[in-house]
């Protein structure tokens, strides 16, 4: 056996400079995430301390005098809606828009087009609840005239039609404007990181561009996609100024061209400044329980993505 | 169910850049052509225009022309997807779709064009098109499982599976082992002899002895210097090539002087 003597040895002696840089580095990354922990529980701590007041209150001291799941279901119901509508307009505009700059425009024209789209994601919330309140709603109350005329045998399409069109389906268009932006660029990049060996395997199978669109960027691009559409839902769930400006809100209704319904953030930014006592508390409330929506969809969308990583190519 | 190729005059270009110049060759039907020479010296760029793929790249186009069995590739009103029906492609890299099951990836091409095909049709081709490729018996048992669970050459051999599963007349193969362990090329080496039964090959490889191993003829491509456009310098029985070259570069090029 080599007997080795360890004060000798090489390759003990330690860079000083090196190691130093090493435990910083790894010291802030480590502080960095404890703090995003640490907020996200004190925020959490405070919703939940803040909102049990209005759990245990008696039913008849809540708004409506019937208790907080009966004040609080009718605008869960309202919120989700309006994200729905949202997500429904924005989601095949947002992908066509991310396919057409990706694979279908030409070059100068993509990078033009791309950076458009960005810019509407610099427009400030307020400025769109503007526009919606004060130019589409008005535009856009014959459309819902037409709509209670023809397709009123149908719910959600029953008249008589809000005269000033301030109704839920312009707030959901107006959100599927405002959150068009963030699916659109993240889908975009999801479609040019589809390798080129994919594209080219469907072209040389004889596919058009549209078949090899179908058989390699989309499917290449499902978890992106639906990523991109679950931040949107995110931005959609929580937006309250738009939706606070454009609706003119009131009982839960089930039609959308009628005025009516409500969000949960826009019904704490519309009553907070003068809400007290256990007003607070329920409003408070209904934070957590828009905290908790946002938090349950974001943990779907994972398991949607997970559930499909056999066949992600990520193996 | 194989044709022959003639290539008449053919220059390929990248925007103004002239990439290959004026290759003239003849390719028989039922035979396996290979391509040798240097990196850069435009095998492959050449190979991809046998079956329009160069277009994928933007600036890139030919003068010339390549007759599929008389038919002009290039001619007036002849839509890329058309050719690349009857002219497959294997790559160099296996590229399986990761997002499909085995079975689904041998029947993607079929499934194109809103084709309709009965289950039982889609069985019997898978089944065919797997045995036509040395695969059946290594993954029969697990059809609905990802391509991309196999092994490399085992991906390589789905990706001609799918390839022949469209019944081309020609297959065009660019460097289909150079990603591949030994065993897997020697794999795909056996099913290239059994390819040329039924299909015209056209093969581009780094690797002599496997174009000495694989070919009927080899074409010896050769680069002057950089930006100068590849050439094709000799085209003979592979015999000839590889024992009594007639040019001095195709010499130096398989004796392994340069290259």
């Amino acid at each position: 056996m080599l007997k080795v003597d360890v004060t000798t040895n090489s390759l003990t002696t330690s860079q000083g400079a090196g190691r130093a840089g090493d435990k910083v580095f790894s010291g802030a990354a480590l502080t960095a995430g404890c703090l995003i922990l640490a907020v996200l529980f004190g925020v959490a701590l405070f919703l939940v301390v803040q909102a049990i007041p209005a759990f245990v209150a008696p039913a008849a001291d809540i708004q409506g005098g019937q208790g907080f799941f009966a004040y609080i279901w009718p605008i869960v119901l309202g919120t989700l809606i309006a994200a729905l509508i949202a997500l429904v307009i924005a989601t095949p505009v947002a992908i066509g828009v991310a396919l057409f700059i990706s694979h279908y425009a030409p070059r100068r024209l993509a990078s033009g087009l791309g950076y458009v789209i960005d810019l509407l994601a610099a427009i400030p919330s307020v400025v769109y609840g503007a526009w919606g309140a004060a130019f589409l709603a008005k535009e856009i109350a014959p459309a819902y005239d037409w709509l209670a005329d023809n397709m009123g045998w149908l719910p959600i399409f029953q008249g008589p039609a809000s005269a000033t069109g301030k109704t839920i389906l312009t707030a959901g268009i107006v959100l599927s404007v405002m959150v068009l932006p963030i699916i659109t660029s993240l889908s975009r990049e999801i479609f040019l990181q589809t390798p080129k060996l994919h594209e080219e395997a469907a072209l040389a199978l004889g596919a058009t561009r549209w078949e090899m669109i179908k058989m390699a960027v989309l499917p290449f691009g499902r978890p992106g996609i639906i990523s991109a559409v679950m931040l949107g839902l995110g931005r959609a769930l929580g937006e309250t100024m738009a939706v606070a400006l454009v609706l003119s809100s009131g009982v839960l209704t089930a039609s959308l061209i009628q005025s009516g319904n409500q969000t949960i953030a826009a019904e704490i930014a519309l009553n907070f400044p003068e809400a007290s006592g256990l007003k607070v508390n329920t409003l408070i409330a209904a934070g957590l329980v828009l905290f908790v929506i946002t938090l349950a969809v974001n943990m779907v969308a994972r398991w949607i993505i997970t559930k499909h990583k056999e066949f992600s190519g990520a193996n | 169910m194989s044709k022959r190729i003639d290539v008449k005059d053919l220059n390929v270009y990248y925007g103004n850049f002239l990439a290959v110049e004026g290759v003239n060759i003849n390719i028989d039907a039922k035979s396996v052509t290979a391509f040798i020479g240097p990196s850069g010296c435009g095998k492959s760029t050449f190979l991809r225009t046998l079956n329009r793929m160069h277009e994928v790249l933007p600036g890139a186009r030919v003068e010339g022309e390549v007759l599929l069995d008389g038919d002009n590739l290039y001619g007036p009103g002849v839509d890329p997807v058309t050719v690349r029906t009857q002219v497959g492609m294997v790559f160099q890299r296996p590229n399986p779709f990761p997002t499909m099951s085995i079975r689904d990836n041998v029947l993607a091409g079929v499934k194109l064009n809103n084709k309709k095909i009965s289950k039982g049709e889609a069985d019997t081709l898978v089944e065919r098109s797997l045995q036509g490729a040395n695969l059946w018996n290594e993954v029969k048992d697990r059809l609905d499982k990802p391509g991309s669970g196999l092994s490399g050459g085992q991906q390589q051999r789905l990706c001609i599976a799918r390839a022949i599963a469209v019944e081309p007349q020609v297959i065009l193969m660019d460097e289909p082992c150079s990603a591949l362990d030994p065993i897997s090329t020697l794999a795909v080496e056996d099913l290239i002899n059994e390819l040329k039964d039924q299909y015209t090959v056209v093969i581009v490889t780094h690797n002599m002895q496997q174009a000495a191993r694989v070919s009927d003829k080899t074409a010896f491509f050769n680069i002057a210097g950089t930006g100068k456009p590849g050439k094709l310098i000799e085209f003979a029985d592979t015999s000839t090539i590889f024992n009594n070259p007639s040019q001095k570069a195709t010499e130096d090029y398989v004796s392994g002087r340069f290259g």
